[in-house]
This record gives structure tokens, C-alpha cells and sequence, in this order.
């Protein structure tokens, strides 16, 4: 494959990935997330600080996690062999954790004490939570009503780990309000606090940073294909809500000759206007800090977004995916919420694994697909966290 | 020729007063009701009027300006709305309108096509929320001549350097922030607002206003003594708020305007 895109020269010093991306914040965060880039640059390059962070993600987090071979699966589909990046298998059940940690890190570095994020399905405030835990630290978590209903296991976690957990009653009462929520209290405390954003999205530095601290899931995923069967893979596979565990696993393999594709939620049907396919069917706007594409109207107001899975029910999407998309280096797709279902009933099924809904979203294009692709074909697919926190929905959907 | 911007300011200089700012949603609680409430505000003595563009989800904003916010989109009012309404109000005023918006809405409208309509509808400038220096070329790119200001913030966070690159590259007047927090934020440090405006004095000759957090006429007067314009918002948004249904919201509005115009009179 000819590939004349050169992803690895963004984003530009001032964070644009192209035309994407940027700092569109209130002058009050302006300084803390100056300062906050200044000391990512530097600590971040720290062999310490990586040393640290790697001891902690190899025996805190477990990686690396496995790359598996879902044989009965692919079999079953005959067509493409899937293989399966277990972030599931993490240390909390999903990728959010390596960015948390390398956060908490960080803020532990800057000599900061106190974390605030925003969660929407819950696994990013679990851990963040967990972190804050482990290093001592106060930590604060948003999130929607309406998310908090839907996640009741993982908000019970964050309590256990000593987190407080904010409920936001503005707006749509899901992630994008928690987000709004995360900004409003950050302005007031940006002397003290470290803001935890848990996808590639918002201002410079974080879509690079969060990109950075999860692009580990690529990089072992890459070695371990090459181990268990010398050659790289056709595709990757992942699913898009603000995109971080799709780019940790695609950034890796940007200058290779593999095909890319993230997967959005597409709800009830793109056409009912419930879902949350940003990139397929939004248009370019600035939301939540950063210049992408974002659900709206023709006046700029914010669309409520809609999915099964509230790690995907966001009307934003990291700018780095924006410029991917326009280059047509990797490509978009979505997912109804019916088809998710279905595609987590085959691989409970068939290989005893319950997936997250979110990562459902992706096991179900890597079905479509496998059907489709000679069984030569090899298709990475991000199974970016466990099943266990949307059982009360699985259980209810599914008439279990 | 002088913009209305430095009229205004180069007006009070002379007549010893500070300038009493005003920030409005526009199209709260109704369209033609809001447009009542401005016009009497202005003739109450109001001496600038932002004019506030509703936006979804307003990050920097408390829970007053957020629900006028929302209360105005309920009526379908867009940015086309804000100017519409814009050319109203200069109809009988001629004191500074400045749009106070997020960026999307504008971005949305497109830049250019903004920049052309503010000035037709008889907006004097913009103050675009989470549009920092780093990112406003992108606006600002197409404007040309004095009679349309971009209006920047200043935070209690934003350090002396960056103060003097913030001011180097604004005209009008400075906006600031009177602390770190959202918009309608209790507990008022007048002693830090002068520290504030004292540091920020020292890197420019442009009128300097504060706002967040102010409410009473008291808060006025002290602001007033340090700075040369006072900005009220969540305080009217407020009363709004609490009088939705009262025939004489009009006039209370009014007569507060009055009361802070009183205070800006040293």
C-alpha cells in the first residue's frame, strides 16, 4: 500500500493536527495548560518517569496484555482470522487505565494532589480514582445523571476508591455535560488541580499526551502479531467514542502498510438522529477545546448524542481521527446499537468473553469484515475493555 | 474618526465616571421581551452592552448565565437572531455593542460572513470566550480598519508577560477577570482585583474593565475605584431569573441599572 501520509510530523507545536485540534479554552485554563505542556515535555521525556510508568504498567496495570487468536470466531465466520487485544484483561477492565496512570504520574511529578475528571461510562473516572488511590491523591470525578443510572456498578467503585463522584444534571445529563462540568470546576481550581482528560480530545497537550500514554496497546499488539505469525496485520479495528483506545492502537502502525478503521455508534440508525457517529456524519466545529468534528446544528449548538454504550454517547471526537479521516488514512464506520448486542452475544458465545458494549461496537465491524476478506487475512481488533459494568443493560436488552 | 468604543471611555474620562458594562443573554426570556429589557437598560444608563450569544454548552459559564442561556435557545434564537436584534438596539443607542459569544456559533456562521453582518448590524466589537491568542488569527484574519475591537481576557492566572502580549494585540478596552472560577462565582477580593489592575495597568494605556462575581452596588463602588468599568452579568441574569413572570421585570431591571450607574459615579 502507497502511503504518502506522514501522520508521525503532527501535530504542529501549537497542537493543530492540520486544520484540527488547537487550545480553544477560556484565558483562566490558558496558563495551566501552558504549563501543563512545558511539563509534559519535560517530564515526559524523563528516562525516570518512563522507567517508573513502565514498572507500573507492567506489574499495577498486568500488560503486556494478550494478543488472542479467536479462532472458533474466525472460523465460525470463515473468513479473515480475528485477533483480539485484550485490554479487557487490564488492571480495572479497560485501556483507560494507561492513560490515568501516566496522568497521575505526571500530576504526581508536578507536584499537583488533587485530580477531577470527567467520566462517561465510567471506566475512565474508575481509573482515575484508582490512581488517585494509589498515589495518594484527592481525586473528584464527573458525570452525568443520566450515565450514573445507566453505570451504577462503576460508580459504586469510584466511591469504594474514594473518589467523590459529582452528579451533572445540565444538559443531556451524559459525558459531554460531565466534560462541560470538569471545565467549569477546573477554572475555579487550576491552581491545585490536575485535570485528567480520558480521551484524545480537548486542548493541547492531551490529544497528543493521551495518544502517547496509550499507543503501548499498539506497540505490543505490533510485536506480538510479528511473534505469533511474522507478518503484520491487513487491519485494525477499534472502536471511536472520543477515539483513545483506537489511536493507542493505530498510532503505532501509521508509517506501515495496514489499513485502519474506527468505528463509531450509530445508535438507533444514523437516520432516526439518535447516534453518535461524529466523524461519519458531523461537520467541523470546536467543542470541549479543540477544533474537530462535532455533532451540531447549523448554528453551532452541540447535538445531543445517543448509544447503548455511554463510553461512545459523546458528540465529539479526538482531532487527530479529524485528520485521519480527511487524509483517508484510516477510515470511519458505525454500528447500530442492535448490532453490538449481537456481535457481544457471538463472542460470549463463541469464545467466552463478554466484552465491553463499547468494544462491541468494534467486534461487530470486525464480523462484517472478517465475512468479507479471504481467511489469509489477519484483523487486529481493540477489545478495549470487559462486559461487567453494562450488564443491568446486556441483562435487559437481551431479556436475560 | 473615533470609534464608539474610545468615545465612550474618552466621555467618562471627562465626566469623572467609570463605565458600567452589561452583560445580557440575548433572547431571554423571550425574544421581544429581552429586546424591552436591553432597550430600557440602555436608556438607564448602561454605558457598554454585551450582548450574549447563546451556546449549548457555555464551559465558562455558571448556573445563572447557563440557564438564561437556555432559556433563550428554547426560543430558537441563533446568531442571526443576536444581530437581528443587534440592529435594534442601535436603532436607539449609540453606546458600544459587543457580542459576547463561544466560538462555535461564529465559526458556524463563518468568519467572514460574521465580521461583515456584526459591523451592518452596528456591533463595535466581539469577546469570544475559549478563543485565546493562540487560536483568534483564524477570526481575525479577515478584519481590517478600527471600528470593530476584538475584546480579550485577562485572568487572575494569565502572567505579566503573557498580559503585555494579550494587550499588545487588543483594542477597545481589556476585560478582567476578577478571579478564577466560571461567571456568577461568589466571594469578591477587591484587594486582588487591584493587584489584578495594577499589574495589568502596567502594560497598557487601554481602559481596563472587571467582571465575574460582581453584584452589589457596593461591589461596584469598590471595583469602580481601581478599574475603569465595572461588568455585571449573572447579577442581571439573575433578577431575570427570579422575575420571569413579573409584569415589571422591565422596570426592576432598569432601576438596578440605575442603582449600579450610581456606584460608577466616584
Amino acid at each position: 500500500m502507497n502511503n504518502p501520509f506522514k501522520a508521525k510530523i503532527y501535530p504542529d507545536p501549537k497542537g493543530h493536527f492540520g486544520p484540527y485540534g488547537g487550545r480553544y479554552v477560556a484565558e483562566t485554563l490558558m496558563p495551566a495548560i501552558l504549563e501543563l505542556e512545558e511539563a509534559y515535555n519535560k517530564i515526559g521525556a524523563d528516562p525516570d518517569f518512563q522507567n517508573e510508568l513502565k514498572a507500573l504498567l507492567a506489574h499495577y496495570v498486568g500488560r503486556p496484555t494478550p494478543l488472542f487468536h479467536a479462532k472458533r470466531l474466525s472460523d465460525h465466520l470463515q473468513g479473515a482470522s480475528i485477533y483480539l487485544k485484550r485490554e479487557d484483561l487490564t488492571h480495572t477492565g479497560a485501556h483507560k487505565i494507561n492513560n490515568t496512570l501516566g496522568q497521575g504520574l505526571l500530576a504526581r511529578w508536578m507536584g499537583k494532589k488533587k485530580l477531577i475528571a470527567e467520566t462517561g461510562a465510567g471506566q475512565h473516572g474508575v481509573a482515575t480514582a484508582t490512581v488517585a488511590a494509589l498515589f495518594g491523591m484527592e481525586c473528584r470525578v464527573f458525570m452525568g445523571e443520566e450515565d450514573i443510572r445507566r453505570q451504577e456498578p462503576n460508580v459504586k467503585r469510584m466511591k469504594l476508591l474514594g473518589a467523590q463522584v459529582v452528579p451533572v444534571d445540565s444538559g443531556t445529563r451524559t459525558l459531554k455535560d460531565a466534560m462541560n462540568e470538569a471545565m467549569r470546576y477546573w477554572v475555579g481550581a487550576v491552581e491545585d488541580t490536575f485535570y485528567v482528560i480520558g480521551s484524545v480530545a480537548g486542548p493541547h497537550p492531551y490529544p497528543v499526551m493521551v495518544r502517547d500514554f496509550q499507543k503501548v496497546i499498539g506497540e505490543e499488539a505490533k510485536k506480538q502479531i510479528l511473534d505469533q505469525t511474522g507478518r503484520l496485520p491487513d487491519l485494525l479495528i477499534a472502536c471511536v467514542g472520543g477515539g483513545s483506545n483506537a489511536m493507542g492502537l493505530f498510532y503505532p502502525f501509521i508509517d506501515d502498510p495496514v489499513k485502519m478503521t474506527g468505528v463509531e455508534a450509530a445508535g438507533k440508525g444514523v437516520e432516526t438522529g439518535k447516534h453518535a457517529a461524529t466523524l461519519c456524519e458531523g461537520s467541523v466545529g470546536v467543542l470541549h477545546g479543540s477544533k474537530s468534528y462535532i455533532l451540531q446544528d447549523k448554528d453551532g449548538q452541540i447535538h445531543e448524542a445517543h448509544s447503548i454504550s455511554a463510553g461512545l454517547d459523546y458528540p465529539g471526537v479526538g482531532p487527530e481521527h479529524a485528520l485521519l479521516k480527511d487524509c483517508n488514512r484510516a477510515r470511519y464506520v458505525s454500528i447500530k446499537d442492535d448490532q453490538a448486542l449481537d456481535a457481544l452475544k457471538m463472542l460470549c458465545s463463541l469464545e467466552g468473553i463478554i466484552p465491553a458494549l463499547e468494544s462491541s461496537h468494534a467486534i461487530a465491524f470486525a464480523i462484517e469484515e472478517a465475512r468479507r476478506r479471504p481467511t489469509k487475512d489477519i484483523i487486529v481488533v481493540n477489545l478495549s475493555g470487559r462486559g461487567d459494568k453494562d450488564l443491568g443493560i446486556i441483562f435487559s436488552s437481551l431479556n436475560i | 474618526m473615533m470609534n464608539r468604543i474610545d468615545k465612550t471611555f474618552k466621555n467618562l474620562k471627562q465626566k469623572k465616571e467609570k463605565a458600567l458594562v452589561g452583560f445580557v443573554s440575548a433572547g431571554d426570556p423571550t425574544i421581544s421581551r429581552s429586546l424591552e429589557i436591553i432597550i430600557e437598560m440602555c436608556k438607564a444608563g448602561l454605558d457598554v452592552l454585551e450582548l450574549g450569544v447563546p451556546f449549548s454548552d457555555p464551559t465558562a459559564d455558571g448556573p445563572v448565565i447557563q440557564k438564561s442561556s437556555a432559556r433563550a435557545l428554547a426560543q430558537g434564537v441563533n446568531l442571526k437572531t443576536v444581530l437581528e436584534m443587534t440592529a435594534k438596539i442601535r436603532e436607539i443607542t449609540s453606546i458600544p455593542i459587543i457580542l459576547f459569544s463561544y466560538y462555535n456559533p461564529i465559526h458556524a456562521f463563518g468568519v467572514e460572513a460574521f465580521y461583515k453582518a456584526a459591523r451592518e448590524a452596528g456591533a463595535d466589537g466581539v469577546l469570544v470566550v475559549d478563543l485565546p491568542p493562540e487560536e483568534s488569527d483564524e477570526m481575525t484574519s479577515c478584519w481590517s480598519g478600527n471600528d470593530f475591537s476584538l475584546i480579550r481576557l485577562v485572568a487572575p492566572t494569565t502572567p505579566l508577560e503573557r498580559m503585555a502580549k494579550i494587550a499588545e494585540t487588543s483594542s477597545g478596552f481589556l476585560y478582567l477577570v476578577s478571579k478564577t472560577g466560571v461567571t456568577g462565582s461568589a466571594g469578591l477580593d477587591t484587594k486582588e482585583i487591584m493587584r489584578h489592575t495594577q499589574t495589568l495597568r502596567s502594560v497598557t494605556q487601554l481602559p481596563i474593565c472587571v467582571g465575574f462575581g460582581i453584584s452589589t452596588a457596593e461591589d461596584v463602588a469598590a471595583v469602580a475605584s481601581v478599574a475603569d468599568g465595572v461588568v455585571i452579568g449573572s447579577a442581571f441574569e439573575r433578577l431575570i431569573e427570579e422575575n420571569l413572570d413579573d409584569p415589571e421585570l422591565v422596570a426592576i431591571l432598569a432601576n438596578r441599572v440605575q442603582a449600579y450607574k450610581e456606584a460608577t459615579r466616584t
